[in-house]
């Protein structure tokens, strides 16, 4: 193989990039990237960047200067010509290619209800972040933040460091429900109004206020939230409109198997937000976090190379929130049960296992960082224990 | 190899701890202590991937070892 074209120029194509050339490709490697920036980091955008605590150059992606590849930046993928082995790109340029990594990522989804206008964000992207950066620079103080998951309630921590007046809106009667399960997400909701943040909770929203600018939400209740800036975390949506009609196969993401390579094509592999991976431990899913998008790149990387390497990391995210620290190993499924195994929930730190039938499936830590290595050493003997041919 | 760590990015997420527990440790204060500033070179996968896998990009390895 003498070409790969990266399609995707955020951590999981840069990642790519360096672990081939980590495993020996001497060939030509072209990232592609719709936007403008050179590759940078996503997780501080809701916090240090957002805070100002961070300047530009402090984001950027740390790469190596030998890495020898050719960025092709602010160029979209429109379409794959799988039977040429072409990206066709928006412009109408075909980048032709031996081997494919599908990096393309997510983008924040857009509930129905928001409409463009000034004071009203989502927070994706580099340029999302400058933009509420700069209306809180300008004098926007009340925020109301639409959505408790992880980017909502870090954007509620963060303007709230920053002396503005927040209040945080979601569906569900608690943050962090659906990641975290409600013991725990009982624990944020705590955070949130121990930092002065109001919680409107269990309750739809039904549209912005304000006709040229955002003044706010109105929720299903009736209830009017009034607010000079007006923040969308709503999730995330895989990036891969442009594959459709392709031949990958898509299943919420690129389907992929356990290495990373893309169903319904040869030598293509997909990493980080868009791919969907047969997990050994956890089966079928998509993660959106930091840690996935480099060892999924680096599995995709040496099974584009021939090596066909499963991919078994064990998930890992992190949040900062307020003065706390919020991690978690593994993936946890609703239904299973929540142990405190030190600490207790009402205590400034704890660490707490999801067990499925008396299995470790994931830990949660707060404020537990020195615990992180030991149990996920856990889970991943549990892992491996389930799965002994093909876990970490 | 020498190791180098940006302790302002540092977030003591302890994934450098999983990954090269000899080296790197973050105790129960919340902050990261290096074990070994000059580890062996028989540590440098681990510490390599250590540095891989930071998410805040705290670690750097400085001569010649990868970036």
């Amino acid at each position: 193989m003498r070409s790969v074209v990266i399609v995707g120029a955020s951590l999981a194509g840069v990642s790519a990039a360096k672990s081939l050339r980590k495993h020996g490709f001497t060939g030509s490697i072209s990232v592609v990237g719709d936007e403008p920036h050179p590759p940078y980091q996503r997780p501080p955008l809701s916090k240090q960047f957002l805070a100002g605590t961070w300047d530009r150059p402090r984001v950027d992606l740390r790469m190596p200067d030998t890495l020898g590849v050719e960025w092709m930046l602010g160029a979209r993928a429109a379409s794959l010509d799988a039977y040429r082995r072409d990206v066709v790109l928006a412009d109408g340029r075909r980048l032709p290619f031996e081997g494919l990594v599908i990096a393309t990522g997510a983008r924040a989804r857009r509930p129905r209800w928001y409409a463009e206008r000034a004071g009203a964000f989502m927070l994706r992207t580099l340029d999302d972040a400058i933009a509420i950066r700069d209306h809180v620079r300008a004098g926007a103080r009340r925020f109301a933040i639409v959505g408790a998951g992880f980017i909502g309630s870090e954007v509620a921590a963060t303007l709230s460091a920053l002396g503005c007046d927040v209040t945080l809106i979601d569906i569900e009667p608690v943050p962090m429900l659906r990641v975290l399960g409600e013991p725990i997400a009982r624990v944020c909701l705590r955070a949130h109004e121990a930092h002065g943040v109001r919680c409107e909770l269990g309750v739809a929203v039904e549209g912005l206020t304000g006709t040229s600018s955002a003044q706010g939400v109105r929720l299903a209740d009736g209830h009017v939230i009034d607010a000079d800036g007006v923040v969308v975390g709503a999730g995330a949506t895989p990036n891969v409109e442009w594959l459709d009609g392709s031949g990958i196969v898509l299943d919420d993401g690129v389907a992929c198997d356990a290495t990373g390579a893309a169903r319904g094509i040869d030598r293509a592999v997909a990493a980080g937000d868009v791919a969907r991976l047969d997990h050994p431990y956890y089966g079928s899913h998509r993660v959106e976090h930091w840690n996935n998008a480099i060892t999924q790149a680096d599995a995709a990387a040496r099974t584009l190379l021939g090596g066909a390497v499963p991919h078994v990391a064990i998930p890992f995210f992190w949040s900062d929130q307020y003065d706390s620290k919020l991690q978690l190993v593994g993936l946890p499924s609703p239904t299973d049960t929540i142990r405190v195994v030190e600490g207790s929930l009402d205590a400034p730190r704890f660490v707490a296992l999801y067990e499925r039938d008396g299995v470790a499936t994931a830990a949660f830590f707060f404020n537990s960082m020195h615990r992180v290595a030991a149990y996920t050493a856990t889970i991943e003997a549990a892992a491996r224990e389930a799965t002994p041919a093909a876990a970490p | 190899m020498k190791i180098v760590v940006d302790f302002d990015a540092c977030m003591s997420n302890a994934q450098c701890m999983r990954a090269a527990p000899s080296v790197f440790e973050v105790r129960d204060d919340g902050f990261l202590y290096i074990l070994q500033e000059e580890p062996p070179e028989s540590l440098r996968a681990a510490v390599e991937e250590a540095a891989r896998l930071c998410p805040t990009q705290a670690i750097t390895i400085e001569d010649g070892g990868a970036k």
